[in-house]
């Protein structure tokens, strides 16, 4: 009776994903091999910045201000010691863009962690439950993306600083920045988990988890919601680049991250203060490492989008 | 004369595992007038033989091998904007779900129109008045006042009537209809059918009907091309090869089906299923389900063979008993 | 007709398709119902299987999905080997629910895409407790992949690996994994190929002949289910319009609607093509036509079929809702006119 007889052992978890048809799709992608490339190596060098740096810009005995505002070491009046000169204290640059790369990436990813769980679990609960509960999720994210997300963002940076003794707000700063940025963002995720929950909820496999009894809540967490992440971590991924970017934003705005602390931002910040006074490389190098990281994020992002998207191919 | 032939058709999709053959070495042939049933499982490549005719195939799919001539021109070779002035002019398309095949925001009226003053050189008017008499012609009651409405104003069956009308009106020679009737509940399914033969028989038009319910080529069509993974396996005049199917697979398939009047304790059914195009045996795709297989039905794979009317592509076809 | 292991009596459900409140105020407009299941009695002696046949819109898989729990019945009664269901949810009370199962339409969709094969099956068994060790569990498992004629190996695969007729038994293996008594067919072939139809509907009435299962079996196509019933209720708008004996439905058709599906069933034999065409289509079942609902395509209808809707009735072996076969005015000789 059977169909056919495949007597095949079951292929590991890896095996099946060097398999899947997303990963046959990665191997063909320029794009997405170069940016992944480019990705891991900013992610590596945010993560072993410690071992990668010259000098710890956070402290002071390791920076003489006789070396501030140096060039880069190619170019005249340059140091070798300082690779990509350094600002008006001192800092070194390379080591310097290291460290904010790496608060840049930590807010980012915090972020975005925050905005997903938030926004998958109010998605999944209005697109399962419906009704009064749906409909006021639903009124508060679009209250919330009426607003422009940098607008938010201010106004919880506000808040908190209102809130907090201004001793703390150095050290407050990145949960504020991560707070901020999360609560402007999940709204994009709990409306596609809804819409999407709310197509697979019809579905004849969860009438049949219904008539076995599976609770609500079983349903939603084991059956509904691994058929809606594929889209999420579209989001997650292009949310990534925006993170990084509202970050510096913020922190180019001086609400972000202290100069004491630098982000990415908060170096561009800095640099576009003197930019006028012919030290360039203070702006410029943050800036270069700022783009690559986002365009990269974004790249690899619109990628995942075509390639998770089987009408597109 | 012939209206349209199909020589050895291949369709090809390149693929991640090598490029697979939706359909292979397809030939058929279409007499003006004629109504040609497609009968096939879902894969078998019917719907991708009607696709290639029309020059419908998605890419990366594409005619690897094969020609298509239509009154002797070949049409498979053709740059798309002339493939796109023979699609309406001289062959029409219905498809399964009317409400995809009209345009939601513009009239009945204005679809036909448009598309008959496209085809034909005829004023607004003359054109108006065709398309009302085309509606009546297709069963609308009252085709003067229901031109003006919309497609979402009609039935489901109305509404495949109107796709009738929109496929015939720029009198195209050859029709293909790709499951015309599958979304239709079977009481209004009688009547597209009715109407699509009384519809061939008045104009003249030729039909490729593909399906996959053998009770309506049985209704419909005056011959009919059996497909079984990508390949032709049986050609004929439907009463023949419904009343006595000669190749194992049309056998099987139509003892299968269950029929009134008949209660048989157990249903014959054909073991296994149809193997999907990159898994396809050598030999005869048919041989791990046949009944009646012979050694080299798993070695060599028979051509479509036969005389006149009737062609089967089967080893055994000489020795089994019609 | 002994034993009836489920009666289902008066059964409604009204699907109220008004626009919001607010809406209604400003612009204006009723309320809006539909009578998607408008009256249905019938009864299922254990060990046979009853059809429920009709077109799109009939109301039968409301039917299906009322008795199993999956939506509320607005009136009526469903009793199931004594218990009353009416009111309960799908999957309560467990001991009652476990005893009753479904297999759905759409194979591609009645299996969770993320799952594999044994935990599908499995999950009935794990949620009704009747196997809560996960190794009896899996041991059951392999030997229910068998019993549909896969192979135990099969557990450890996804859905998508598998073609339609085999989902199908999937589908079967998790429906029987509680040795339920009962179950709610919803078209269980029709989204399958011919070749394949046959092989499910023989799996089927294997599984009864060995398990003494009781179907109801739902279908738009007479020819299927006059393979697989012993009793066969027509419906048309909500309404049984004729319930009887497998043989009789197609031997001696009594209502004028089940003349009319009868006459359009496409025949394989081609003995009646060119034959005239029924005209009409099923009204839409918002605004449906008074009296009986088949008036409008009914070639008795008169008077009073207008205006009167007729009751259930006995009628010999058959049950009629039909005032021409009551007042006797149906013409004796069947169906076919010849072309």
């Amino acid at each position: 009776m059977t169909d056919t007889t495949q007597i095949k052992t079951t292929p590991s978890a890896l095996t099946r994903l060097w398999n899947s048809d997303v990963a046959w799709n990665f191997r063909r992608s320029w794009t997405a091999r170069i940016s992944s490339v480019l990705i891991l190596i900013l992610f590596a060098a945010a993560l072993f910045a410690p071992l990668l740096a010259t000098q710890n810009p956070y402290d002071i005995s390791q920076l003489f201000l006789l070396d501030s505002e140096l060039p880069p070491a190619w170019i005249e009046g340059g140091d070798p010691r300082y690779f990509l000169g350094t600002d008006e204290q001192a800092r070194d640059l390379y080591s310097s863009i290291l460290y904010g790369l790496r608060l840049s990436l930590i807010v980012g990813f915090a972020s975005v962690a925050l905005a997903a769980v938030v926004g998958i679990s109010l998605g999944l609960l209005g697109g399962f439950v419906g009704g009064m509960v749906d409909g006021a999720i639903m009124r508060v994210a679009d209250i919330l993306l009426s607003f422009p997300a940098i607008l938010v963002a201010l106004l919880v940076n506000g808040i908190a600083r209102g809130v907090l003794p201004p001793e703390r707000h150095a050290d407050a700063a990145i949960w504020v920045l991560i707070l901020a940025i999360g609560l402007t963002n999940w709204v994009q995720y709990a409306r596609t988990v809804r819409g999407s929950t709310m197509v697979e909820r019809q579905k004849e496999y969860v009438q049949a988890a219904r008539i076995n009894g599976v609770s609500g809540m079983g349903i939603m967490l084991q059956h509904i919601l691994p058929n809606v992440l594929g889209p999420v971590l579209v989001i997650a991924t292009i949310n990534l680049g925006m993170a990084v970017l509202t970050e510096a934003t913020l922190s180019f705005l001086g609400v972000g991250m202290p100069a004491t602390q630098p982000s990415l931002g908060t170096l561009i910040r800095i640099g576009n203060e003197y930019l006028f006074s012919g030290i360039w490389w203070v702006v410029i190098f943050p800036s270069v490492v700022l783009v690559a990281l986002v365009l990269a994020v974004n790249l690899l992002g619109d990628w995942l989008r075509d390639a998770l998207n089987p009408k597109l191919r | 004369m012939t209206l349209l032939t199909v020589e050895n058709l291949t369709v090809a999709f390149p693929g991640r595992s090598g490029t697979v053959n939706a359909i292979e070495d397809v030939s058929l042939s279409v007499s003006p007038g004629e109504i040609l049933g497609m009968v096939g499982e879902s894969g078998a490549g019917k719907s991708m033989t009607g696709a290639a005719i029309i020059g419908l195939i998605e890419p990366p799919g594409r005619i690897a091998a094969g020609e298509i001539r239509l009154e002797g021109q070949r049409i498979d070779t053709l740059r798309p904007d002339e493939m796109r002035r023979i699609r309406g002019r001289r062959i029409g398309a219905i498809f399964q779900d009317p409400l995809t095949s009209l345009n939601p925001v513009l009239t009945v009226g204005e679809q036909l129109i448009e598309t008959i003053q496209t085809h034909l050189k005829l004023s607004k008017d003359e054109a108006r008045a065709r398309a009302i008499d085309w509606l009546r012609r297709v069963g609308i009651p009252a085709p003067e006042a229901r031109i003006d409405t919309y497609p979402h104003q009609y039935s489901g069956g109305m509404r495949q009537r109107v796709v009738i009308a929109l496929a015939l009106c720029a009198e195209p020679r050859l029709v293909i209809a790709d499951e015309p009737t599958t979304a239709l509940d079977v009481s209004v399914q009688a009547q597209i059918i009715a109407l699509l033969r009384k519809l061939a028989r008045e104009t003249g038009v030729a039909v490729i009907l593909v399906t996959h319910d053998m009770g309506v080529i049985a209704e419909t069509a005056d011959r009919v091309a059996v497909m079984y993974a990508g390949r032709i396996v049986e050609v004929g005049p439907v009463a023949e090869v419904l009343t006595a199917p000669r190749h194992p697979y049309t056998r099987g398939l139509m003892a299968s089906i269950p029929r009134i009047g008949a209660r048989p304790d157990v249903l014959p059914q054909i073991e296994g299923a149809m193997p999907r195009p990159h898994a396809r045996p050598a030999g005869c795709a048919f041989a791990p389900r046949c009944p009646v297989r012979i050694e080299i039905c798993g070695q060599t794979r028979p051509d479509l063979t036969g005389h006149a009317t009737r062609s089967v592509a089967c080893h055994l076809s000489e020795e089994v008993p019609a | 007709m002994t034993d009836p292991i489920l009666t289902v009596t008066g059964l409604k459900k009204t699907f109220d398709l008004s626009q919001p409140f607010l809406t209604r105020l400003t612009q204006g407009g009723g309320r809006k119902y539909v009578h998607a299941v408008d009256g249905v009695d019938f009864t299922i002696p254990r060990g046979t299987t009853l059809s429920l046949v009709g077109e799109s819109g009939c109301g039968k898989s409301t039917v299906a999905k009322l008795l199993m729990g999956l939506t509320q019945p607005s009136a009526g009664s469903i009793r199931f080997d004594g218990h009353e269901l009416a009111g309960t949810r799908a999957g309560q009370p467990p001991a009652v629910r476990r005893r009753m199962q479904m297999i759905f339409q759409d194979p591609y969709a009645s299996l969770n895409p993320r799952w594999r094969v044994a935990r599908i099956i499995g999950e009935p068994m794990k949620s009704f407790g009747t196997h809560p060790d996960p190794v009896a569990r899996r041991k059951e498992v392999d030997r229910l992949l068998e019993f549909v004629g896969l192979s135990a190996a099969d557990g450890e695969k996804f859905p998508h690996e598998f073609s339609g007729g085999q989902r199908q038994r999937i589908s079967i293996a998790r429906a029987i994994s509680t040795k339920p008594e009962f179950l709610v067919c919803d078209e269980p072939t029709s989204a399958l190929d011919v070749s394949v139809q046959a092989q499910i509907l023989n799996l089927m009435r294997e599984l009864q002949r060995e398990l003494g299962l009781t179907y109801l079996f739902i279908s738009h196509d007479l020819a299927v289910v006059n393979y697989i019933s012993d009793q066969i209720g027509v419906m048309y708008l909500g309404r049984l319009v004729e319930l009887a004996p497998a043989d009789r439905i197609f031997a001696a058709p009594q209502h004028p609607y089940t003349r009319l599906l009868l006459d359009t069933v496409p025949d394989i034999t081609m003995a009646h093509r060119d034959m005239d065409r029924p005209a009409g289509e099923v009204p839409n079942p918002i605004t449906p036509p008074s009296g009986c609902h088949f008036h409008p395509r009914c070639p008795l209808a008169n008077e009073r079929c207008r205006a009167e809707a007729p009751v259930f009735r006995a009628h010999g072996d058959s049950q009629v809702r039909c005032h021409a076969v009551q007042e006797g005015r149906t013409d004796p000789m069947p169906l076919r006119k010849a072309g």
